[in-house]
């Protein structure tokens, strides 16, 4: 991939229209668990490339390590023993980080202008700087993603190393995977590699094999690709239908009706204020979703 | 490996067992992933863990840890009895035909010629039956209940499906299901790959379990194929280069054989004493001038028209010695035979640490080596490293072993007052540091560059060896000695003494041309001039006009220059094959045996993966990969595509090759659950391997069911490298703290929870580790009784930046195999409770 440019398509309580000129692909992150071995190279390059250094933890009778995410850990494995079907044990070993939904739930309930931004190729990033360490996105997300860190009171998360992705790299964690069970490139194309992989898997008699790119927020620029589509919950409680928090909703739907009636009858009493008692300076916000 | 890490994704059927490539080799696994996802290729592991590589398989059975050759031996027996065999190739390229002694016998598991004090077998009548003509005899209608696959028939028979359930604990139709997916493979356009590791060494008959499974690839017809063979996973990073160039005790470069003495040492040399009944025999006597011992070695064909490679053993041997002693080595004084040490008895580190812990050993140099976690039964390491005037600890990290002497607790509970051992550390570099080349698991040489300093006063493995050397060679001009000559006529040409580069040592294990080299067709062709490198082994000489390190190396660094550099990855025809990249040996070839992928006029047994075939225009062998073979020897000549093998082919009969028998028997491990071998239940001498590497001095710390009902085994994780990299805060957090893994079953006999704090103690010691309750450990159901596994990961210690643990050898046994001597880490008793 060559140089991306990272135009801003939305960006968090700010009403500046979205640059159009350009045309970016969308990009996306195929993470395959039928290949994944749960050897957390990608862990650790997340951790090299972002400069993160979590705390030497504990082990606290699993696999797991760190046993969560962190503001120092972005990713981290989660290990699943489940039996599908009776007496036929199946290891399910997820990657879990940012999904960058397409309908970013962080996005739109981040009231900090600028702290949380979606560029035009799908990347949901957040610009610390404008942070204000609220939480509100913490609440926003469907997947339990963003961590508040206690060193600076901000949030961090993947930012689907939209570093490297500006200079044409793909994500670390896919540089470095052995068994190419993370894959980087236009959605597109990663939609139609997860098509082949399926039907891999369904000949190997995982016949609910699928992809999950949910509909609910939109679609996610990190997809997985599932031997049980049907039932993502196995995979240590992947969401099934996940939407935006009805908080979110709460906030962008009666809330903001109420807010913007409100709003209205404050502009028209600002009229009247005008016509009766003259200029008077007011600003209105309103973030673009 | 027999083929190399590529290759793995042209297999059709892939069976990891006794290792955990996903776990231990996640790089190298990427080919497994590609053989399934571009081959369409089925995934087989056998394990006693649900394991990471098992959570990517197709199919998973579990098995009891030590139960290997039961599994394998019902395979054989299964594909024997349904006649699922690639007949043209076991007809034509194994033995099956030969005739064996009459006086070779098994009965009751022990072959004949046991000799119950010594723990040894005289194996005189393991041989071939010679015909009149000298060659070994045959009987192609393989009817004589004496010919090897008559034989082979009879002695798998035992290892029925219902058996392997019994002693392997795995359910009869899983095996059965293996079976039948491994039995597809024996038609000739389909392989089976087998990848293992030490799960398979660190046994007690570990060198026979791997046996076992090549017979399996044998009667398949996968060995020399495409997507086949038997590959070993090495354990380190340049562990290969380790045994090529010799660095075992009883070997010179390139696996050439060390001389033994004339006779056993009397107790005043130092010999052994007879409260040693338990020692193997010793090293065979009888090669003590130069021209017994090439004679012994350069094994000359054993049927008409074999290649018999072995028979140039003297041009390795010799142009061996002049890269040592240049000018000083010459055929009068039989190129310094004499200055080599002939073996007394074996000095693996079983024996080293024995002798040591009698006192026997005033000084020892560990280099790149951490004996106190890494050898069996820390307790004996430990006592043994006490009696030592001096240690001296060549190591870019502070190791477990250069702090032995440390109280550190429960981790280590010594006492310094007591101790009076000095101890040395030299700070070394890391591959990182330095220029040089590494030898992976598919027999690559591939070169490295130095991307930083040492840090501090660490210097290169080189410069800390010529530092000691040259002040010896010093002393010894200075003071004289005993026996001076080898250290005072090395041959040491290197432009800074005091720092030998890796290119000039890289250029002389290669080897280089002393005089003119000329064809021996042709004298007046020459080949190489005098000074010029080689460009291969087949122009060593034994008449001192070559020099060269490691035969095998040979051609590694030719006039052309350094092709362990080489990266180009050009694959002509689309099957890994990429001949110019880096420098596979010998030869630059990269699967061994591969003659044996063309069928005996020559034709490939399968043309979408051709690796070599006879070319009836050019006369000579060609294709995709470095004919392992005589190139210009047609088809018609019958020679056999095993030409390492004085009789061209393959052998099912191991002759006296093997400490314990010719062919691979089922033997407990020496700490096991069940009181008697289920395949000789009424014969104590055949409970476990009766040439299982044992000293008298433990036979009092061996542990019994009773007491210590759960099988043990040790392994590795993918978040860390040995006791490396618990030093590394990035491993650290990936996976920080000691854990034992053990199944439910166990976990609520004991009332054990997930995160619990356990102990888990063996004959020999104790560790404490946090529990990790599983359902990828099951309970086992082995000869009518139920077997619980406790896994126990190996990484922790009491150096780095990890949570501090319990070095996992404190409770292995100090046990080894019957011909490698390796450690039986894999399968030992232990009990748990609560701590």
């Amino acid at each position: 991939m060559a140089l991306q440019s990272l135009d801003i398509k939305a960006r968090s309580a700010t009403t500046t229209p979205a640059p159009q000129a350009r045309k970016t692909a969308e990009l996306a992150k195929l993470i395959d668990t039928s290949k994944c071995i749960g050897c957390k190279a990608c862990q650790v390059a997340c951790m090299e490339w972002n400069d993160l250094r979590d705390s030497v933890g504990n082990c606290v009778g699993v696999y797991d390590n760190p046993a969560d995410l962190s503001a120092q850990s972005w990713t981290v494995m989660r290990y699943a023993e489940v039996e599908p079907a009776p007496g036929k044990l199946e290891w399910l070993i997820r990657k879990d980080g940012c999904m960058h939904c397409s309908d970013p739930g962080c996005l739109k309930s981040c009231p900090a202008p600028g702290a949380i931004v979606k560029y035009g190729n799908g990347i949901v990033d957040f610009q610390q700087e404008y942070c204000t360490g609220c939480g509100y996105c913490i609440i926003g997300c469907p997947f339990n993603i963003p961590r508040l860190s206690e060193t600076d009171g901000k949030v961090y998360k993947c930012s689907l190393c939209s570093d490297r992705i500006a200079v044409g790299a793909e994500p670390a964690c896919a540089k470095v995977c052995p068994t190419g069970a993370i894959v980087f490139g236009t959605k597109q194309d990663m939609r139609k590699h997860a098509e082949g992989r399926i039907v891999d898997l369904q000949e190997r008699g995982f016949s609910k094999a699928g992809l999950y790119d949910p509909p609910g927020v939109g679609g996610t620029h990190v997809m997985y690709v599932l031997h049980h589509a049907d039932r993502p919950g196995l995979y240590s409680g992947l969401a099934k239908d996940p939407t935006v928090s009805p908080l979110v909703g709460f906030w962008k739907g009666v809330a903001k009706t109420v807010m913007n009636t409100a709003l209205a009858a404050a502009v028209l009493a600002a009229f009247f204020h005008y016509v009766g008692q003259g200029p008077n300076t007011e600003q209105e916000e309103e973030e673009i979703a | 490996m027999t083929n190399h890490w590529v290759d793995i994704k042209n297999a059709n059927l892939i069976l990891i067992m006794g290792g955990n490539a996903a776990e231990a080799h996640p790089c190298g696994f990427k080919w497994v992933t590609e053989a399934k996802a571009h081959n369409k290729a089925k995934l087989i592991v056998v394990d006693p863990r649900f394991t990471r590589s098992a959570s990517v398989a197709d199919v998973y059975a579990p098995i009891r840890a030590g139960s290997d050759i039961a599994f394998l031996g019902g395979v054989l027996n299964y594909l024997l009895s349904t006649g699922s065999i690639n007949h043209d190739y076991v007809n034509n390229y194994t033995d099956f035909t030969f005739l064996v002694d009459e006086g070779f016998a098994f009965s009751d598991g022990l072959f004949n010629g046991y000799d119950a004090e010594r723990r040894s077998y005289d194996k005189s009548t393991w041989q071939y039956r010679k015909g009149p003509d000298g060659y070994v005899a045959s009987d192609p209608t393989m009817q004589d209940p004496n010919c090897v696959y008559q034989l082979l028939k009879k002695h798998y028979s035992r290892y029925t499906p219902e058996m392997v359930e019994a002693v392997c604990g795995t359910p009869k139709e899983d095996f059965l299901g293996i079976c039948r997916m491994i039995a597809e493979t024996a038609v000739p356009n389909k392989t089976l790959t087998v990848l293992y590791a030490l799960g398979w060494t660190q046994h007690s008959k570990g060198s026979q379990i791997i046996r076992t499974t090549c017979m399996m690839q044998l009667l398949l017809g996968n060995i020399g194929m495409a997507g086949g063979g038997i590959n070993a996973l090495r354990g380190h990073s340049n562990i290969q280069g380790l045994t090529d160039l010799g660095l075992l005790s009883n070997l010179l470069p390139g696996y050439l054989n060390l001389a033994g003495e004339t006779r056993p040492k009397s107790l005043e040399e130092g010999g052994e004493t007879p409260e040693q009944p338990m020692q193997p025999i010793q090293p065979d006597a009888g090669w003590q001038s130069y021209a017994a011992y090439i004679e012994r070695s350069a094994l000359k064909p054993a049927r008409p028209n074999q290649m018999s490679y072995w028979q140039h053993f003297g041009r390795f041997f010799v142009s061996t010695m002049k890269a040592w002693y240049g000018d000083a080595a010459t055929e009068e004084n039989g190129w310094c035979f004499d200055w080599l040490p002939k073996l007394d008895k074996m000095y693996d580190i079983l024996q080293v640490f024995e002798d040591m812990n009698q006192g026997k050993v005033n000084g020892y140099f560990c280099q790149g080596f951490n004996p106190l976690a890494a050898a069996p039964c820390k307790i004996k390491v430990s006592n043994a490293l006490a009696k030592l005037k001096y240690l001296v600890v060549i190591d870019p990290l502070a190791t477990e072993t250069s702090e032995f002497w440390q109280d550190h607790g429960e981790y280590n509970d010594v006492d310094p007052t007591k101790i009076q051992t000095e101890v040395f550390r030299l700070p070394s570099g890391c591959f990182a540091e330095e220029n040089g080349s590494i030898v992976n698991s598919a027999r690559w040489l591939q070169w490295h560059w130095k991307a930083a300093d040492p840090p501090g006063e660490a210097k290169g493995d080189q410069a800390i060896l010529a530092g000691i050397f040259l002040k010896l060679r010093e002393m010894y001009a200075r003071d004289g000695g005993a026996f001076p000559d080898p250290i005072l006529n090395l041959h040491w040409p290197y432009l800074k003494p005091h720092e030998p580069t890796p290119e000039e040592l890289a250029r002389e294990f290669s080897g280089k041309a002393l005089k003119d080299v000329t064809d021996p067709a042709d004298p007046n062709k020459i080949l190489v001039r005098a000074g010029q490198q080689l460009n291969g082994f087949g122009e060593l000489r034994d008449d001192g006009s070559t020099s060269c390190g490691c035969w095998l190396f040979a051609g590694a660094w030719p006039e052309a220059g350094n092709f362990m550099a080489r990266r180009d990855n050009s694959d002509p025809y689309g099957i890994g094959q990429t001949l110019n990249w880096a420098f596979s040996w010998p030869a630059n070839r990269r699967i061994l045996y591969n003659r044996a992928s063309s069928d005996v006029a020559g034709k490939p047994f399968d043309s979408a993966r051709t690796l070599v075939y006879w070319d009836e225009g050019s006369r000579r062998w060609t294709g995709s990969d470095v004919p392992d073979f005589n190139a210009a020897s047609p088809p018609s000549d019958g020679m056999g595509p095993f030409i390492m093998n004085p009789e061209g082919v393959a052998r099912f009969f191991a002759l006296d090759k093997m400490a314990e028998g010719p062919f691979p028997e089922h033997y407990e491990p020496v700490e096991s659950p069940l009181e008697a071998n289920p395949f000789h239940p009424d014969n104590q001498a055949a409970r476990f391997n009766p040439a299982a590497r044992l000293f008298a001095s433990d036979l009092d710390s061996f542990g019994e069911a009773a007491e210590f009902p759960h099988v043990g085994t040790t392994y590795r994780l993918t978040e860390h490298f040995h006791y490396w990299t618990k030093h590394v805060r990035l491993n650290a957090v990936t996976q920080p703290e000691q854990f034992v893994e053990i199944g439910e079953e166990l976990a609520r006999e004991k009332g054990i929870k997930a995160g619990d704090s356990v102990r888990v103690t063996s004959k020999r010691g104790f560790i404490v580790a946090v529990a990790v309750v599983t359902k990828r450990i099951r309970t086992l159901e082995v000869n009518g009784k139920k077997v619980h596994t406790v896994g126990i990961p190996l990484h922790w210690g009491f150096m780095g930046v990890a949570k501090n643990g319990y070095l996992a050898n404190t409770l292995t046994p100090f046990v080894g195999d019957a011909n490698t001597y390796t450690p039986e880490f894999k399968a030992f008793l232990v009990k748990i409770e609560k701590a």
